[in-house]
C-alpha cells in the first residue's frame, strides 16, 4: 500500500500542566480531505499547529510520505510542502493585500522586492478564485472579514503546498464566500495530488466537502469514517453524547 | 479628499484632487508641510536663515540624530524601543580611543572595532528582550545605566583628544568635513528608506511589529528580525557619536548628552509618523522629523528666542503630530483618502 500524504502517528502535546493533546493518529492520502471534527478545546489547532511545525510536538511521530520528519519550525514544514491558513489568518494589517499573499514567500529581483509580478499574481489568483478585491495594493485593515479569510486561503492555495491544512477557512464567511472556498476546495482535490485537511464547526459543510471524518475529543481522535457512512444526525448525536457522559463524570464527582 | 459622491470633473480640479488624496495617504505628508512652513516662516523673520553658514549649522546638529533616527524607525516599526542607544554613542568614540591609544590598533579598524562592540551591545538588548521576555523598554533602560557605568570608570569621566592617527583625511570624512555628517546622513536615509520599502528585511519587520504572532505562522523568525533592527541601531548610535567626536575634535562623556541623541532620535521618528506601537513607520519622515527639531531650535535662536521655551515647543510638536497621525491614520483606515 502506497504511503500516505501525512501521517500522525501517537502525537502528544503539552503546554505545562495542560495536556493539549494525548494520543493522537491520523493519516490522509493524496487527493483526499479530512474532516477534522471537536469541541472548543478538543486541540485541533494544537494539532494543526504540531503538524505545520508552529509548535514542537513532545512525543509521537509525523511522517509526510511515509519518512519521519522532525519538524524544525513552520519554515520546515513550508519547504515540505506542508501550508496552513490558521484560524487567525496571519494576515499582516500593515501590509497591502499582495504582500500578505507572497508574505515570507516573497518574489525578489536581486536584493530588492518584484512587487510588479507579486502585484500581477496576487491579482490573477484572485480573480480565478472570483474574489472581488477591487485593488490589492489596500492595506490588508481595509479588508472585510470574508475578504480577509479569502485572501489567506488563496495565499496557501497558491504555494504549491502538497499537503494543505485549513484550520476553520469558513468561519467569517458569507454564503458566497463560503461557497468559493468549498469550490476552490473541490478543484484541489479533482487535482488529486494534495492532501487536505479541514477543521469545521459546520458538520454539514464538512460532510459535503470532506471524504473523510475524524473527531477529535480531549486529545485524541475518536472517529474515524467515510464522509457517506456518517451524517449530521450522527455527528451532532455523538458530540451531544460525548458532553452528556463528561457532564455525568463530573456531577458525578463532586 | 473629495466628498464622497461628487463626479470627479474632467481636467485640473479633478487630477488636483487626486494628487491632493496621495499627498494625504504618504505619512510624511503632515511633517513636510510643517518643514517647509517652519522654512517660510524663519527665512520671513530672519534673513540669515538660509544662508549657507547657517544651514551647515542645521546640517551638523541634525545629521549624527538622523541617523540613528533612522535605526530607532526600524526597531519602533518592529514593535521595540531601545534608550540606551544614546549611551552607545558616547562609549563609542571612547572604545575607539582605548583601541588605538591603549592597544596600538590602526585608526580603520579601530572604528570598525567600536561598531563591532556597539553591534554587540545591540545584539544583547535583542536576545534580552526577546529570548527572556524582558520588555525592550527595560531592557535598554538597564543597558543605558551598565553603559553609563562602564563609560565614567573607563574614562574617568576625563575627555580626551581625538587619536592621532584618525586625524586628517579619515576625521574630515567622517565627520569634521563640512558637509561629510549631512553626506553620510543623507546616503542612510536613502538606502534604509529602499530596505524598509522594498525589501524582504523592511516587509518582514513591518510583519513582526504589526502582528508578531501572524509573522511567526507565516515563517518568519520574528525574534531575528528583531535582534536584526537592534542591532542596527546600536551600530548607527556608534557611528553618530563617532561623527559627533570627529566634529567636535574632542572625545567627551558627554557626547549625546546622556539621554539626548535617543530622545530627539525617538522625537524626530514619531514626529515624522513611525507609530510606537509597530507596524507602521518612515524613514524619510524621521529625517523630516529631525530637519523640523533643528530647524525649531536654530529658528528660535537666530530671532532671538531664549533656547529655554524651545522644549515647549518640542513638546507640542511630539503632541500635536502624534495627535494629527492618530487622525490620519483612522482616517486612512476607513478609506476616504
Amino acid at each position: 500500500m502506497a504511503a500516505f500524504a501525512l501521517e500522525v502517528s501517537g502525537v502528544a502535546k503539552r503546554f505545562g500542566a495542560l495536556t493539549a493533546l494525548r494520543d493522537v493518529n491520523l493519516h490522509v492520502s493524496r487527493g483526499e480531505v479530512l474532516g477534522l471534527l471537536g469541541d472548543n478545546g478538543a486541540g485541533k489547532s494544537t494539532l494543526v499547529k504540531v503538524i505545520c511545525g508552529f509548535h514542537r510536538l513532545d512525543s509521537g511521530q509525523i511522517l509526510v510520505d511515509g519518512e519521519p520528519v522532525s519538524l524544525r519550525g513552520v519554515d520546515h514544514a513550508r519547504s515540505l510542502g506542508i501550508d496552513t491558513v490558521y484560524q487567525d489568518l496571519a494576515l499582516v494589517n500593515e501590509l497591502s493585500v499582495y504582500h500578505n499573499m507572497f508574505l515570507n514567500r516573497e518574489h525578489r529581483m536581486g536584493p530588492l522586492l518584484n512587487n510588479r509580478l507579486m502585484r500581477r499574481l496576487a491579482e490573477s489568483h484572485l480573480h480565478a478564485m472570483g474574489v472581488d478585491i477591487p485593488d490589492v495594493t489596500i492595506e490588508a485593515a481595509k479588508l472585510s472579514g470574508g475578504q480577509r479569510q479569502a485572501i489567506a486561503v488563496a495565499r496557501s492555495v497558491y504555494s504549491d503546498a502538497r499537503i494543505l491544512l485549513l484550520d476553520e477557512p469558513l468561519a467569517a464567511m458569507g454564503a458566497k464566500e463560503a461557497t468559493i472556498i468549498l469550490d476552490l476546495v473541490a478543484d484541489l482535490k479533482a487535482r488529486g495530488d494534495v492532501a487536505i485537511v479541514i477543521i469545521a464547526h459546520n458538520y454539514a459543510q464538512a460532510l459535503q466537502v470532506c471524504d473523510r471524518i475524524n473527531i477529535l475529543q480531549q486529545g485524541t481522535i475518536t472517529f474515524d469514517r467515510p464522509a457517506s457512512e456518517t451524517s449530521v444526525t450522527e455527528l451532532t448525536d455523538l458530540m451531544v453524547a460525548a458532553y452528556r457522559t463528561r457532564r455525568r463524570d463530573e456531577t458525578g464527582r463532586a | 479628499m473629495s466628498v464622497a459622491g461628487t463626479v470627479p470633473k474632467p481636467g485640473g480640479a479633478a487630477l488636483a484632487r487626486r494628487a491632493w488624496a496621495a499627498f494625504v495617504r504618504r505619512r510624511e505628508a503632515s511633517v513636510l508641510v510643517v518643514a517647509i512652513g517652519l522654512v517660510v516662516y524663519f527665512q520671513a523673520a530672519s534673513p540669515l536663515f538660509l544662508t549657507s553658514d547657517n544651514l551647515r549649522n542645521i546640517a551638523q546638529a541634525t545629521a549624527p540624530t538622523a541617523i540613528v533616527a533612522v535605526g530607532i524607525v526600524f526597531l519602533l516599526v518592529s514593535g521595540e524601543i531601545d534608550v540606551s542607544v544614546g549611551m552607545v554613542a558616547a562609549l563609542a568614540p571612547y572604545l575607539m580611543h582605548y583601541a588605538i591609544d591603549f592597544y596600538g590598533v590602526p585608526a580603520v579598524p579601530a572604528i570598525l572595532l567600536a561598531l563591532l562592540i556597539a553591534a554587540a551591545v545591540g545584539l544583547v538588548n535583542g536576545l534580552i528582550t526577546t529570548r527572556l521576555k524582558v520588555p525592550s523598554f527595560v531592557t535598554t533602560l538597564g543597558m543605558f545605566y551598565l553603559l553609563y557605568g562602564v563609560l565614567l570608570t573607563t574614562s574617568r569621566a576625563y575627555p580626551v583628544a581625538v587619536p592621532e592617527p584618525v586625524k586628517g583625511d579619515l576625521q574630515t570624512w567622517l565627520g569634521a568635513g563640512d558637509w561629510a555628517s549631512l553626506c553620510w546622513c543623507l546616503l542612510v536615509v536613502a538606502v534604509f528608506h529602499v530596505v524598509l520599502t522594498r525589501t524582504r528585511w523592511g516587509l518582514h519587520t513591518i510583519s513582526a511589529g504589526g502582528n508578531p504572532l501572524g509573522a511567526t505562522e507565516a515563517g518568519i523568525r520574528v525574534s531575528r528580525v528583531k535582534v536584526g533592527n537592534f542591532m542596527l541601531v546600536s551600530v548607527f548610535g556608534a557611528f553618530a557619536g563617532l561623527m559627533e567626536a570627529f566634529r567636535i575634535n574632542s572625545i567627551d562623556p558627554n557626547i549625546g548628552g546622556g539621554t539626548r541623541i535617543t530622545f530627539t532620535a525617538i522625537a524626530a521618528a514619531v514626529i515624522g509618523g513611525t507609530a510606537l506601537a509597530g507596524g507602521s513607520g518612515t524613514v524619510i519622515g524621521a529625517l523630516l522629523g529631525m530637519f523640523v527639531l533643528a530647524m525649531l531650535q536654530n529658528g528660535f535662536n537666530l530671532i532671538g528666542v531664549s533656547a529655554n521655551p524651545f522644549f515647549l515647543i518640542q513638546g507640542i510638536a511630539i503632541l500635536v503630530s502624534m495627535i494629527a497621525n492618530q487622525y490620519l491614520s483612522r482616517l486612512r483606515r476607513t478609506g476616504r483618502s
